[in-house]
């Protein structure tokens, strides 16, 4: 090593890794291991590897155009080292590609080893080209690559040190034959080079190490997630799948899953904790993803991986909405799956050997690179359907053990953004449970959490109809790693709520109208009340939308309540406002807000608790809160004015507030001490409006009087 | 802040045990052992009726001077065992309550794991994180 080293210093380390398999070439055949020798062993074998080689190498010497000391000593035709190993690598990266680009499932161990292994001895091949340049024959690597293989099936030099780049090599050689040449290897020797390949595996390994570095350097280059199961894996994978489940869509059991992977010959604490990784739901049973990652993390460990601590982002169960990056292929697992498909599972035994090429560097470095961003972890839900547990929250029933889970970990981590800008000691407690775990073990509080929230709901007739329950039952991925998973959803789910969180965290102020409680207790609450209410055109809805949305804001991120609750409340209020401000029944406006209010306050009625005065939906009593506080500042047409539009903010704003897991009973409790305030603050708006309406008609009557009795007058 | 938690079978072997490493573990050992007698009377106390009508959590089995011992039966007669620190004032019976829901879950996850073998050796590792993080937790 050190003579390639020393020789190619301050050249990449493919060229390096190049000679060192010169010089590995060179010392098995005997050849004293000397720079020279490189030079000198022009007699290797493999003669009848014809100049194609060669002028691949040529083309690739001009590609990459390289020098070396050595090429002065040889024609124009070889390239030196430099080139040498630049097509060795571009023949090996062809060849990398090849078995990758393969259609057959075959072991890519197979073409990995065998290209590794011509390298070595191409160079010397090709420099017999260079003695023996012949016309270039297109159909000479086909020819050659054939009994090229062979003879290296036989004599497993253990240069495939090479092999570890297989990580799909970033430059394309344009040497169409070695594509051509990687194609007919693999298909016609990959059978017989596999058996080969596992013998000599150690050898291999013992060679391998030396230019691991070199593959280190070239692999980290090449991809960036070892994890990623490459198509033909992932191929190989779904067959296995369906030896043992016919359904793709169904499980597999977790008895036949033991036996399946008992095979491998792992130890049963590594299949233990293979299995906690890719039990993604925690059901006991295997989806195919989950089966994938589970046979992929398996063939890992069996070339020498080491498993992760938790599940990679390219193997976590694909979210539908979720894009995943475990579509590219893996090396290690395309190694290993080089084995002919047909063999069994068993044969993953056989054909992981194959895969351990030193590729141990690989690993923990790129698994840290490839888990950065925010997969979600759970297999089934997607994206949408995230959202949809989250508004189904309150709506599905908590007894889907995974559902809650997917939903929560976004939840928490939007919740725990909330919550710690908006530092509330519900959150603090909500955080201690950030971990998925919490989500899980809190089944009975999120259940509170979602009755409560389906009572907010339940009143408001068009409510947002309930998110469809979860597909597959949310796996409680929270359970294991799930801490891991929680930031990763955080990431994710915090980019959804991004928009949602952009509100200042303020502590809503405590309703000015304390003095509310009092008159707003004695009032009756009564329709009729309600529909006095002043009224704030929904044109005028618009008015202080800051103020009110903020203001709005922070009481919802406040409270724990469920966001879609609130926000099915206030649109559904919204609504039916709307719609009654078109009612012919009040003339005046006030009876549209009355309706409106009339609306959300039936919408919370339910939620509010206590409070019998008026049931008011939280998220209009912060609205009413402010109203009120206007009210206080403004004439009655303005207060109204501001009303609806300080609700009509809220209204806008529920959509946005981020929904906070009011899984913890203080926030719960919290929750509902707001909702107490906002109550009382809104019964005393109510009661004053309804004053005002009073006063109103007061008003019209005595006009009405002094109309009659001016009427008589005009008749004269 | 759990400062020893214990996984005890049925057959009143534990399953998993640790405790922070600072303490004297074989004092908790011994806490754990003798309050096992504490919750078979506590289980028993149900009386013979179903299993249906006793609660899982089965609150403070008995204090110490420096340590207060709680306990959790599942239906499978596995028992959980917390000790705590009684200087923690703070802890209440709800965050024990989470808790012990939260081991329990756990302690689902690993039975559902084809690979264990009920009545060996807990060592999953995800469950060795989640008391982890009940142990250092700040309450």
């Amino acid at each position: 090593m050190e003579l390639c080293g020393a020789k190619r210093l301050g050249y990449f380390g493919r060229s390096q890794f190049y000679i060192a398999l010169k010089l590995v070439a060179v010392a098995q055949s005997g050849f004293p291991l000397r720079v020279e020798s490189i030079n000198t062993v022009k007699d290797l074998p493999l003669p009848r590897f014809v100049a194609s080689k060669n002028e691949q190498e040529s083309r690739h010497a001009a590609s990459y155009s390289s020098d070396s000391e050595n090429q002065g000593s040889y024609s124009g035709v070889i390239p030196p080292p430099p080139g040498r190993g630049q097509v060795k690598k571009g023949s090996i990266s062809h060849d990398t590609v090849q078995p990758r680009t393969s259609a057959d499932p075959q072991e890519p161990a197979s073409p990995v080893v065998s290209p590794q292994q011509s390298p070595p001895t191409s160079p010397h091949t090709w420099r017999k080209h260079n003695r023996h340049p012949s016309g270039g024959n297109s159909e000479r690597p086909l020819a050659g690559p054939g009994p090229f293989w062979s003879p290296f099936g036989e004599a497993q030099s253990g240069s495939s040190a090479g092999d570890a780049v297989w990580s799909g090599h970033s430059p394309p050689p344009p040497q169409e034959n070695w594509v051509s040449f990687a194609d007919t290897p693999p298909t016609s020797t990959l059978l017989t080079m596999h058996p080969a390949s596992v013998q000599d595996q150690t050898t291999v390994r013992t060679v391998a190490s030396a230019t691991t570095a070199n593959e280190i350097r070239r692999q980290s280059s090449s991809y960036d997630d070892p994890w990623k199961i490459t198509d033909e894996q992932r191929q190989y994978y779904v067959n296995q799948f369906k030896t043992i489940q016919p359904d793709l869509n169904g499980f597999i059991p977790g008895s036949a899953a033991k036996e399946f992977f008992t095979k491998s010959k792992l130890p049963i604490l590594e299949l233990s904790h293979i299995w906690e990784l890719s039990d993604f739901d925690k059901d006991g049973a295997l989806t195919l993803d989950e089966f994938c990652a589970a046979f992929h993390l398996v063939v890992a460990r069996k070339n020498g991986y080491d498993l992760p601590e938790k599940l990679p982002e390219s193997l976590m169960p694909k979210l539908i909405d979720l894009e995943d990056s475990a579509d590219v292929g893996d090396q290690p697992g395309e190694v290993g799956y080089s084995g002919s498909p047909a063999e069994a599972p068993p044969s993953k035994s056989p054909s992981m050997p194959s895969l351990n090429q030193t590729w141990p560097e690989l690993n923990q470095s790129s698994e840290d690179t490839a888990i950065v961003h925010p997969v979600p972890i759970r297999m089934t839900p997607s994206k949408i359907h995230m959202q949809e547990m989250e508004l189904k929250r309150t709506g599905s029933d908590h007894t889907n053990p995974t559902s809650p889970l997917l939903v929560k970990p976004s939840d928490l981590s939007e919740e725990n953004k909330i919550n710690s800008s908006v530092k509330f000691a519900s959150a603090n407690t909500v955080d201690g449970y950030s971990s998925s775990d919490s989500f899980t073990s809190d089944p009975e509080q999120i259940g509170s959490n979602i009755t409560r929230q389906r009572s907010h709901s339940g009143t408001s007739p068009d409510n947002t109809a309930p998110p469809p329950p979860p597909p597959r039952p949310q796996p409680s991925h929270s359970r294991s790693s799930s801490l891991d998973m929680n930031r990763t959803f955080t990431v994710t789910t915090g980019q959804q709520q991004a928009g949602v969180v952009a509100h200042p965290p303020a502590v809503p102020p405590r309703p000015q109208p304390s003095q509310a409680p009092g008159p707003a207790v004695h009032r009756p609450v009564d329709a009729d009340g309600l529909v006095t209410h002043t009224s704030t055109s929904p044109q005028q809805i618009p008015e202080q939308p800051n103020f009110a949305d903020f203001s709005q804001f922070e009481v919802f991120a406040a409270s724990n309540v469920n966001e879609e609750q609130d926000d099915e409340a206030e649109k559904h209020p919204e609504v039916l406002s709307v719609e009654k401000a078109s009612d012919p029944a009040g003339s005046l406006r006030v009876a549209k807000t009355d309706s409106k209010i009339e609306e959300k306050t039936a919408a919370s009625a339910p939620a509010n608790v206590s409070k019998g005065t008026t049931p008011l939906a939280p998220p209009p009593k912060p609205v009413r809160r402010r109203l009120k506080s206007e009210d206080e500042l403004r004439p009655e047409v303005d207060e109204h004015t501001q009303k609806t539009g300080v609700l009509a903010a809220v209204l806008a704003s529920q959509p946005s507030i981020p929904r906070s897991v009011g899984k913890d009973k203080k926030a719960i409790q919290a929750s509902i001490r707001r909702n107490k305030e906002t109550n009382t603050v809104l019964a005393r708006l109510n009661s004053e409006l309804q004053q005002q309406l009073k006063d109103v008609l007061e008003e019209r009557i005595s006009l009405e009087v002094q109309l009659e009795q001016l009427r008589p007058f005009s008749h004269l | 802040m759990a400062v020893c938690v214990a996984v005890i079978a049925k057959e009143n072997y534990p399953l998993y045990i640790r405790s922070t490493p600072t303490e004297n573990e074989l004092k908790f050992h011994y806490m754990v052992h003798t309050s096992l007698d504490v919750v078979d009377e506590k289980v028993s106390a149900m009386g013979k009726a179903l299993v249906d009508q006793r609660e899982l959590y089965l609150g403070l089995l008995y204090p110490t001077e420096d340590y207060k011992v709680y306990g959790y039966v599942t239906n499978s007669k596995v028992k959980f065992v917390m000790v705590v620190d009684s200087s923690n004032t703070a802890l209440r019976d709800n965050e024990i309550r989470s808790m012990f829901r939260k081991l329990h879950n756990s302690y689902t996850d690993v039975m559902c794991n084809p690979f264990y073998n009920p009545g060996d050796r807990i060592q999953s590792r995800a469950f060795d994180t989640m008391v982890t993080s009940m142990m250092i937790q700040v309450c």
